[in-house]
């Protein structure tokens, strides 16, 4: 996230994914945070050393981007990019925890790079995951999903408003910053000073923009409630999609498919 | 930066969230109380100012690094510790859906950590009381300081008590909170140091914005208080926390940590792993063989003689290589799938 207007085009082009129409997109989206909530919360419970079994859990992001249509290079590269944070810190695991686990003949493997590894895979899974939701459902219904799952309106009506201005803010601070750049070209300008006046100037017009907003409101008859879309129904597919998918989470969860599937095809084999 | 989920534990993570939504919903039922339906588009445009804020840099001079606004504190001063909070809440749920910073489990803690702990204990608690009505300027620039460097280390403490409690990471509590606290000391100092310049800079420019946050509610600061209290006491029951990070500083301190404890270590492990891997690979065909030459190829530590120990630890090994590029190709083949049947049932569209 280092330039404003990057981050803008990467909200801006993840927002328009929402837009698809496929049934998945469709899918009321209640059912989808939902399910989500149960393949991150699976994959999370997990010991620290566990790394096979985590492999089968890639289907569900996997199948929805598959299903859903969704560009996947796109959306692997945005989990590579957040990747590093989380290798940041599971990188100490091997210095720390060096107790042997695994032995592969002649090789151990210290249980640092196993946790390491599960790490990472953890990563890959929950910001995969996340992301999908969100290129599949997008905001605004995500916030509909959440408040009637028992949001508080108040939140929801805050999110739904950031939501709106996020973007108009967003260039504007982008333009401002982008200004203060080609004007400081080498350090000088740069500074605390400037940064300040920069941030003071770009609040008072986000407050002068408030004001104006709020009376543009009123003149269009603002109660303080937005006029909520009519919601979709749970209906039975909701309900089957959500039930298949904590199904299969926990039936992973409790038996590791990817030891089993190796072991029938070990014991085949010999 | 904010907490990640594959550091977190479940409990944890449910624990955090628990906190956060009871702050959310106690915020929001105040704002609700409040009435006022400025706030509301007010709130929602500060959210996006602090979403641009947070991503325009200045630089520190003599260090080479670069600093920005977090924001929680400042809000706090501008709008009153509930909006404050809820602004800084939603802000977080962007980055949450968006960016993945976090993710969806560690949203819960990056909202205590980022947002309540600015807005709805260090401001009612510290600065506000602290503060007076008509602060003199040495006064404000103390209080200001005081109060942001306690938001950050606050927040450090809690990322450091978090991470030791899900125990996901093998960090030491010691080590990590030596090299966690001190950075977050001088990313206090930087925050405290531009919150202060722009409140300085509305107060000249238009003075009556400051009015709204200062204007006292003993009611909710008690009642803030009240539900601090429980949420400590609930965390002291057994529960820790994971906050949320500065990236630049969690970073940073990482980068310490290997760099100076073992840096050769690190070199030489890689290869080690990536060895492992190709000979798992290269063995799997002739599984049992290798199962008879393991008591050979162990290097005979004296404790560790027991043939079966190898034999079996290998044969999973295998079995769970297998399991898992087999488990790879049904995925992949199931994607496949799903795209192809997809694209049948439905005919693309311009």
């Amino acid at each position: 996230m280092a330039s404003v207007h990057g981050a803008l085009l990467d909200l801006k082009r993840l927002d328009r994914l929402a837009g698809g129409d496929t049934p998945l997109h469709r899918l009321d989206p209640r059912a989808k945070v939902l399910a989500t909530l149960v393949f991150i919360v699976c994959v999370v419970s997990f010991g620290r050393y566990e790394l096979s079994a985590l492999i089968p859990f890639f289907i569900f992001p996997v199948s929805l981007v598959a299903a859903g249509r969704l560009p996947a290079g796109y959306l692997a590269a945005k989990v590579a990019l957040v990747a590093p944070f989380a290798i940041a810190v599971g990188i100490c695991n091997p210095f720390f925890d060096r107790g042997i686990l695994v032995h592969l003949g002649a090789l151990d493997i210290t249980g640092g790079w196993v946790s390491f590894a599960s790490i990472v895979l953890r990563t890959a899974l929950t910001v995969g995951a996340a992301l999908t939701l969100t290129a599949l459902t997008g905001f605004a219904s995500i916030c509909r999903a959440l408040v009637r799952l028992g949001m508080p309106k108040a939140f929801a009506m805050q999110l739904l408003f950031l939501y709106r201005y996020l973007f108009v803010l967003a260039e504007e601070g982008g333009r401002a910053s982008r200004a203060r750049e080609l004007r400081s070209f080498g350090r000088k300008g740069s500074g605390l000073a400037s940064y300040a006046s920069l941030l003071g100037h770009l609040l008072l017009r986000t407050w002068q923009r408030a004001e104006r907003m709020h009376m543009a409101m009123l003149a269009r008859g603002f109660t303080g409630d937005f006029p909520s879309a009519q919601g979709g129904r749970f209906g039975a597919r909701e309900v089957v999609f959500v039930l298949f998918w904590s199904a299969l989470f926990i039936t992973l969860r409790l038996y590791n498919g990817a030891e089993l599937l190796g072991t029938l095809v070990t014991v085949y084999l010999s | 930066m904010h907490m990640a989920d594959a550091l977190l534990s479940p409990t944890v993570g449910a624990t955090m969230w628990a906190v956060s939504a009871g702050g959310v919903a106690l915020g929001s039922a105040r704002l609700r109380r409040e009435h006022d339906d400025r706030l509301a588009p007010l709130m929602g445009v500060l959210g996006g100012f602090l979403f641009a804020a947070q991503m325009i840099n200045f630089s520190i001079p003599g260090t080479g690094s670069s600093g920005h606004l977090t924001g929680g504190l400042l809000l706090a001063i501008l709008l009153g510790p509930s909006a404050a909070f809820l602004t800084v809440a939603s802000v977080l749920m962007v980055q949450a859906f968006f960016f993945a910073d976090g993710g969806l489990l560690a949203l819960g803690c990056n909202i205590f950590n980022l947002g309540m702990i600015p807005a709805l204990l260090v401001y009612p608690l510290c600065y506000r009381r602290l503060i007076g009505p008509e602060p003199g300027r040495r006064r404000e620039v103390v209080v200001t300081m005081l109060a942001a460097l306690l938001a950050m280390q606050l927040g450090a403490l809690c990322v450091v008590l978090e991470t030791t409690a899900s125990g996901v990471s093998a960090l030491p509590l010691d080590k990590f909170l030596l090299l966690m606290q001190p950075i977050h000391l001088a990313i206090g100092l930087v925050e405290g140091a531009v919150t202060l310049a722009v409140v300085s800079f509305l107060r000249k420019a238009r003075p009556e914005l400051l009015a709204r946050g200062s204007a006292p509610s003993a009611a909710s600061g008690r009642l803030v208080l009240a539900g601090f209290l429980v949420c400590a006491l609930f965390v002291a029951g057994g529960l820790s926390r994971f906050a949320s990070v500065k990236p630049d500083g969690l970073e940073w301190s990482v980068a310490r940590v290997s760099g100076e404890a073992s840096l050769p270590e690190h070199r030489s492990g890689l290869p080690v792993l990536l060895g492992a891997l190709q000979r798992r690979t290269a063995w799997f065909p002739d599984y049992r063989s290798v199962s008879a030459a393991a008591p050979v190829l162990t290097p005979a530590p004296a404790s560790a003689g027991p043939q079966p120990l190898p034999v079996s630890g290998k044969g999973s090994g295998a079995a769970g290589v297998a399991g898992t590029a087999l488990t790879v190709l049904l995925v992949a083949g199931a994607a496949l799938l799903l795209r192809r049947g997809n694209r049948g049932a439905l005919p693309p569209r311009a």
